[in-house]
């Protein structure tokens, strides 16, 4: 077991310690979300965590593709950019090389993220580019009114599919760890605190960092997520996860994972002589084991939230950078003149 | 005019003014390397040179085919040129596919010299000979030398211990130093370049030596050649000169131009022919604070310019047509983030994947207006490999003055061709330093300068500037988010107007030769060398004929109607079928007319000439007393 993403947190601007509150974050625009929607929610928390970091307000950038979650920069008030469709990451990969002493955060939706952006979400996850994703997963597409996306399930009765989709969900958090993101993480709109502490986590990690947030659009998919995120029964049908803990579950505190093999099961503690020993312990830095929780899913096993997988990598901003000063300190700062004179050259009199 | 002076063996020097030589050979042969290697000889021997590599896109295609023929054209010159001969005087061909490829192009008269090695029964059947036609008498109208190449070489080469495939990937060398001899060249450049390119295999090093000094000592030897040529040194104008590709010019001109801005060059590029030896070079180029960004797509090279043009970056992207579609939906939105992004289109024909080594310019309409809504953006276009540097620096200028994304149109030919470069002196640079916005009393993101109508540069990090953009439409001045109907009417109109302000800081549009008369014969890109060249043949001879050249393609110079309408008719000759012939004649009422190819190679000098003289003799001018 290796440390916790605490090896490499993003270092706020060095000087006096800067103290804001969540209204420092609030911009001057009306938010426009229909009401009830859970982006509220998100926004709330996303307001509220932003003075733990300690980033001044102009060096902390959003940017956010297309869909609803994509309005989110509008209502921050910190540098923003709405961008196109899909494309967040791409942008946000060349500021952050351009700009590392940036803290730079990707809001973004299913269909934005895994559909037409999957590529660019693909591709800056393995680089590891110090950015935090934040993925609204509402299951719909909501902002071009209620058509199937990527995380939409098989059979799903929409607009675009009257007759029930033919094609599979992805696992949003089985791509993130395929991609080889160094932190993967899943919370819920309505679960504030939980919501708080995670984008918390993903705020101070360096590197890539991918959170799926479930999410309610009340209009178009409303319910989406509420067998196992409603209040009465959402503490027997999700799984919270703490790194180097049991993974223990229920309002009784009762019920827990096990290995059987190499296969997961749900047992009841107490029950056939199980204790919490025989539990499975979540290990944020185990491969196999945010492979499994990737895996698991409401009704066959509670739904897992919290820290799936966080590891330290260098990224690629601090590479790329290195490189620089690398062949800067080999080579000396380019001379124009050398370079424009190099190779063979003969001179006109 | 030619002096004939002896040699020792009693083998004539003829003095000529200008040779064009082309290399063929299968695309495993190192044609690309002969050439290069002839061409810098000849650079360096202060000859006015220009090259014309032609290569297919398979990398090998089967040995002996005609699809993998590979060729490397160069004229050198003791007099200015500015194309790589319509045809060439001299065509070394390796093999049948070679010959069978190239020889359509080989003036009677011209001479040919052939391995007579690969003249096998098996190889003289991949493509189709019937019969061999060294022996058959079908070359009988051209100056045949039959030199078993690939024998020579290998005696050459005995003893050293390289096995079979290795000496025959010397066999290049022997051709080229058998080429040294006939236009005696110094092999001194070569030599270094084996010496420092193979420093580490010795015995690859000394093959290569040998096999150039074998070919070399054949033509000293042999009694074949009864003549060699020297063609003396050009009056160019006084500097120092390197050889450059336009290509090279391209990267060493961003590279400058982010210097002269004083900000980091960040370049995000995919690889695509032939625009990917742009990233291979600035990807060497760290020590001057170069990143580059190699992306998983073509969409996420150019959102990664733009996210550093946001940051304060120069943020600039290359590619090819193909890719240019991809980036087109990100490039409207630098139209509408207003950012200062650089586009490189090094075109090749097209549509589609099309002939990806081969040239065109079928991308002009496909960067003025192949994106949705009014997305106006500047479009500039060198017209020589040197000027490539140029036009790098120029479109920093304006994207970072006017903060608009800027269109640099280059193509294959220029990309890959090249020629003497006089190396500018630094001081000569401009500056092309403009400060970002610090300032937050009175910060709006949409008010404008006055003159350029050009939107702060306000990047993240600024305290007080917090300020949110995007694709959305924007508010006036205040820059939210805005559905209002007349501010949409403004903004888009502003956008045009702040396009078409670039035309009040670039130069009017130059005439090469009368300011009025009968033809006028308008180009743009790297046709520029054929044009001048048939438009000075026609004024050799008397003719009332005008050559201008635009490298401002949007806005268009403010003069350019002027011009039009300054001569009787106006030829408009490009490698596409009327792209800058439709804009002329939409933008000016001017009855262009246009003279189209699209065979994947640049016009030839000849062709233009006589299209010239067809349209004058139309006008009812009377043809020149030297018509030729």
């Amino acid at each position: 077991m290796t440390q916790r993403d605490g090896h490499g947190a993003v270092a706020p601007p060095a000087g006096e310690p800067i103290q804001l509150g969540r209204k420092d974050f609030v911009s001057d625009q009306e938010v426009r979300w229909c009401p009830g929607c859970g982006d509220y929610s998100i926004l709330a928390q996303t307001q509220r965590v932003m003075p733990d970091f300690g980033y001044p307000r102009e060096n902390i950038v959003f940017i956010s593709g297309i869909g609803c979650s994509g309005r989110l920069p509008y209502y921050m008030n910190t540098y923003g950019f709405h961008s196109i469709h899909g494309r967040a990451p791409t942008l946000a990969a060349g500021l952050k090389a351009a700009r590392p002493d940036l803290m730079v955060w990707v809001i973004t939706g299913d269909g934005d993220a895994l559909s037409i952006g999957g590529n660019h979400l693909l591709h800056t996850l393995r680089r590891n580019v110090d950015v935090r994703i934040v993925m609204f997963n509402n299951r719909i597409y909501g902002l071009t009114k209620g058509q199937a996306s990527p995380t939409s399930e098989m059979g799903k009765v929409t607009k675009s599919s009257p007759f029930g989709t033919v094609d599979y969900p992805v696992s949003p958090l089985a791509v993130a760890l395929a991609a080889e993101a160094t932190f993967i993480a899943r919370s819920v709109d309505t679960f504030t605190d939980h919501l708080k502490g995670t984008l918390d986590r993903a705020g101070h990690h360096r590197g890539s960092a991918f959170v799926e947030v479930l999410q309610n659009c009340n209009i178009f998919n409303d319910g989406a997520h509420r067998e196992f995120t409603d209040r009465e029964v959402r503490e027997d049908r999700t799984l919270t996860l703490e790194h180097g803990a049991p993974m223990i579950f229920g309002k009784e505190r009762d019920r827990g994972i096990r290995l059987n093999g190499h296969q997961p099961e749900v047992v009841t503690l107490g029950q056939d002589g199980i204790t919490e020993a025989d539990l499975l312990v979540h290990d944020e830095t185990d491969p196999l084991i945010a492979f499994m929780l990737s895996r698991i899913y409401w009704p066959e096993f509670p739904v897992p939230v919290g820290v799936i997988r966080s590891i330290a990598r260098p990224t690629h901003d601090q590479m790329l950078n290195d490189q620089i000063a690398g062949a800067i300190a080999a080579r000396g700062r380019g001379d124009l003149k050398r370079l424009l004179n190099a190779g063979e050259t003969w001179t006109v009199e | 005019m030619s002096t004939g002076t002896k040699t020792e063996r009693a083998v004539q020097t003829r003095e000529l003014e200008r040779v064009t030589i082309r290399f063929a050979g299968d695309s495993g042969d190192g044609m690309q390397l002969t050439g290069t290697q002839f061409t810098r000889t000849a650079a360096a021997f202060g000859n006015d040179i220009s090259t014309f590599p032609d290569f297919p896109a398979e990398i090998r295609a089967p040995a002996g085919s005609l699809p993998g023929v590979s060729g490397f054209q160069l004229s050198f010159s003791s007099s200015d040129i500015h194309t790589p001969g319509d045809a060439p005087d001299v065509l070394v061909a390796m093999n049948p596919a070679a010959l069978k490829a190239n020889l359509g192009e080989l003036p009677p008269g011209g001479a040919l010299i052939v391995n007579t090695d690969a003249f096998t029964t098996q190889n003289l059947a991949k493509v189709g000979y019937k019969s061999n036609p060294l022996t058959d008498g079908s070359l009988s109208q051209w100056t045949v030398f039959n030199v078993p190449i690939s024998t020579l070489n290998s005696g050459a080469l005995e003893g050293l211990g390289l096995t079979n495939k290795q000496v025959d990937l010397t066999k290049n060398f022997f051709a080229l130093g058998l080429m040294f001899w006939l236009y005696e060249r110094d092999m001194g450049p070569t030599l270094a370049w084996i010496e420092a390119k193979f420093a580490k295999r010795a015995e690859i090093a000394e093959g290569n030596r040998r096999a150039l000094r074998a070919g070399y000592n054949f033509g000293e030897t042999t009694e074949i050649f009864h003549e060699r040529y020297i063609v003396p040194p050009a009056h160019l104008p006084p500097g120092t000169y390197r050889n450059i590709t336009g290509n090279e010019a391209t990267a060493l001109g961003f590279v400058a131009a982010a210097q002269l801005a004083g900000r980091d060059l960040f370049y995000g590029s995919y690889p695509i022919t032939p625009a990917s030896d742009i990233l291979h070079q600035l990807a060497g180029y760290k020590n001057f604070g170069v990143k580059t960004f190699q992306a998983e797509d073509e969409i996420a090279a150019v959102g990664a310019a733009i996210g550093a043009a946001y940051g304060g970056a120069i943020g600039l992207t290359a590619s090819s047509g193909p890719g240019i579609a991809l980036k087109s939906e990100a490039m409207g939105l630098a139209v509408m983030v207003e950012l200062p992004v650089v586009i490189v289109d090094v075109q090749r024909a097209g549509p589609s994947t099309g002939m990806p080594t081969k040239t065109e310019q079928g991308d002009l309409l496909q960067v003025l207006f192949g994106r949705n809504g009014e997305s106006p953006l500047v479009v500039l276009a060198p017209a020589t490999p040197g000027e490539c540097f140029d036009y790098a620096i120029e479109a920093v200028r304006i994207a970072t003055t006017y903060m608009t994304p800027v269109v640099y149109l280059s193509d294959a030919f220029l990309a890959n061709g090249a020629e003497p470069w006089r190396i500018p002196a630094l001081d000569g640079l401009p500056d092309l330093t403009v400060p970002n916005r610090t300032e937050p009393d009175g910060f709006f993101p949409y008010a404008r300068d006055p003159k350029t109508l050009a939107r702060p540069w306000a990047v993240p990090g600024t305290p007080g500037l917090e300020h949110r953009v995007g694709g959305l439409e924007k508010a006036d001045i205040g820059g939210n988010v805005s559905y209002d109907p007349e501010n949409h009417h403004r903004m888009t109109e502003l956008r045009q107007a702040k396009v078409d302000r670039v035309a009040d800081g670039i130069p009017p549009l130059e005439v090469h030769g009368p300011a009025k008369g009968d033809l006028l014969v308008l180009g743009w890109g790297s046709t520029y060398g054929a044009i001048r060249s048939a438009v000075e043949r026609l004024q050799a001879d008397g003719e009332s004929v005008a050559h201008a050249h635009l490298r401002y393609l949007n806005p268009l110079p403010a003069n350019t109607g002027d011009v039009l309408r300054s001569f009787r008719r106006v030829l408009v000759p490009e490698l596409n079928l009327g792209q800058l012939q439709l804009l002329i004649r939409g933008r000016y009422l001017v009855d262009a007319i246009g003279y189209h190819r699209v065979r994947g190679k640049p016009f030839r000098i000849s062709e233009l000439e006589a299209e010239a003289r067809r349209q004058l003799a139309e006008l009812g001018v009377p043809a020149g007393s030297a018509t030729r």
